[in-house]
């Protein structure tokens, strides 16, 4: 401590922050399907064909609405990209290390994060194929998909 | 008064809105806002290709979201475009209004949306207004727009039962009007012969200031397109064109332990400035409508006088005779005003939207039944901000010397 800072006072604070998110008409079904069928739902732009997942009133690109244009998609993807949390948190999902993944569906454009499991954290590579393995209690959230898992 | 001269003139070209509620389960942010930048874009008769900047504002935390701006682009159609983030407290959507009309004027852009939101069913509003106290100095204490000073103040002035009954009045004038906005998020059906009962049985949140005299909160959003003269032409057949606008503040000068009772309120400053450099000097008799940022009736009633810069109990007297009601001399807040609807970052983009209607004739079963030419809108919020527009239907005015 320097002579200039000794006598600089600093008033701690703290927030509490409380909000809700809601997913709305079109992400409550979603979530819904994930639920009860166990099935993955995306929405098409007919006008540039992407497949948005999460799914989303309209295409940002086009303008178009596509709240109604549900596909599908497969269970299973591919991991575009990720990370290895190698550090220990209250707030994580699991203990370090674990691997969280970018994962690009079979039939989506746009690839969704989640938890990778069942793998070496070291041993994963881009374009490693992967299965969605569902929760088994409801949760109505994305943790709906418990986590991902290479396919055998 | 220093003559004000704009670069270019700047038209309102495309109006929309959402309903108002407390309840909007059925959509995210970005679907709601969407829902008015769709209703804005058919209004006008353009595709968001024809815009070129957003102007997005909401209160900062409301929703407790960093930076919404960038992940409602979904809704707003901003991809690609300038786009710009305003939070000015309540006062934002007036000031995203003002940010519009400089960059339009300014020759920057010449086809600007903006648009205000607020969804406050989602987040915590006293949570975001209570980190503006000053942790060290107790200095801003706020509790948003919930104050009884003004009641009292009135109630100084005028005697309790004048004061109370002028303010209830005014509070059934506007759930009256706001019975005719389909759009409205609240209207009781209140009625005159309520008012002795309402004064004494309303609950009380600060002082005399009761639960039916303040205002909502809402979820909602509004969305309006700015276009510079030559493409508004194109555009609309019923161009508003915003004459002028101005900003006074005060930013952290507002304490409510130390306030001035002498120092010039800063809606009576807009108002003069304003007022001044147009050449307005009787601004009763020159518009046709006022759309008022009123948290409260209280605050309604005593800006009338401010706004309108008015001596003595004229304001009472306005309220009193019913001149302010929708069939009066100066309506005042057609739609209801914010007491019935305030989805607060699109309130004050609401006050001007409204004017904006009534200008052009369609603002529906609130229109008011003669011809609207000059309209005043306000805009209000912080640490008292003011917004003031002037619209007008055509280009006719002559510069003030």
């Amino acid at each position: 401590m320097t002579e200039e800072n000794k006598h600089c006072y600093i008033k701690e604070g703290k927030l509490a922050l409380p909000y809700q998110y809601f997913a709305g008409r079109i992400g409550s079904k979603f979530l819904v399907s994930l639920r009860d069928k166990k099935k993955i739902l995306g929405v098409k732009c007919e006008k540039c064909g992407k497949v948005f997942i999460p799914p989303r009133k309209t295409c940002e690109r086009c303008f178009e609405d596509i709240s109604e244009k549900w596909v599908e998609l497969s269970n299973e993807g591919e991991v575009t990209n990720f990370t290895v949390v190698r550090t220990d948190d209250k707030h994580h999902p699991r203990k370090a290390p674990y691997v969280l993944a970018m994962i690009k569906l079979g039939g989506a454009d746009t690839p969704i994060a989640h938890i990778l499991d069942g793998v070496d954290p070291d041993s994963v590579k881009i374009g490693m194929k992967v299965k969605a393995v569902f929760a088994d209690k409801a949760v109505n959230t994305m943790l709906q998909i418990d986590r991902f898992e290479p396919v055998k | 008064m220093k003559k004000h001269k704009k670069n270019r003139n700047v038209a309102i070209v495309g109006i929309g809105q959402t309903h108002h509620s407390s309840h909007r389960e059925d959509v995210n942010q970005p679907e709601m806002i969407h829902e008015a930048v769709e209703l804005a874009l058919k209004d006008a008769g353009i595709g968001i290709e024809d815009v070129d900047a957003l102007v997005h504002g909401n209160m900062e935390l409301f929703e407790m979201v960093h930076q919404p701006d960038l992940w409602h682009v979904i809704g707003t159609g901003g991809y690609g475009k300038a786009c710009y983030r305003v939070t000015t407290g309540g006062t934002t959507g007036a000031t995203i209004v003002g940010v519009g009309d400089n960059i339009v004027a300014s020759g920057l852009h010449d086809i600007v949306m903006i648009i205000g939101f607020e969804k406050q069913q989602e987040g915590h509003t006293t949570g975001g207004i209570t980190n503006m106290a000053d942790p060290l100095w107790a200095r801003n204490l706020q509790t948003g727009a919930l104050t009884g000073a003004t009641a009292e103040k009135t109630i100084n002035e005028f005697g309790a039962d004048r004061a109370k009954r002028a303010a209830m009045r005014l509070r059934v004038t506007l759930d009256k009007h706001a019975s005719l906005n389909p759009h409205a998020h609240r209207n009781f059906g209140l009625d005159y012969d309520q008012i002795d009962d309402l004064m004494v049985n309303s609950p009380q949140l600060v002082g005399e200031l009761r639960l039916i005299h303040m205002c909502s909160q809402s979820d909602g959003a509004v969305a309006i397109i700015l276009a510079c003269e030559e493409k508004a032409k194109k555009i609309s057949k019923k161009p508003v064109w915003i004459r002028d606008h101005v900003t006074v503040h005060r930013e952290e000068t507002f304490n409510m332990f130390g306030i001035n009772e002498n120092q010039e309120v800063t809606h009576h400053n807009a108002a003069r400035k304003l007022f001044g450099r147009n050449g307005i000097t009787n601004p009763r008799e020159y518009f046709d409508v006022f759309e008022m940022y009123d948290p409260s009736s209280w605050w309604g009633l005593d800006w009338l006088r401010e706004f309108l810069q008015l001596e003595g109990d004229e304001h009472l007297k306005m309220v009193e005779n019913d001149e302010v009601s929708i069939n009066g001399s100066f309506p005042l807040n057609p739609s209801g005003g914010v007491i019935s609807t305030n989805p607060i970052g699109a309130t004050a983009a609401l006050r001007v939207a409204e004017a904006a209607l009534q200008v052009r004739g369609d603002a529906g079963a609130h229109q008011i039944p003669r011809e609207v030419k000059h309209a005043l809108a306000s805009g209000f919020g912080g640490t008292f901000w003011t917004v003031l527009f002037m619209l007008e239907k055509d280009l006719d005015w002559q510069e003030a010397e």
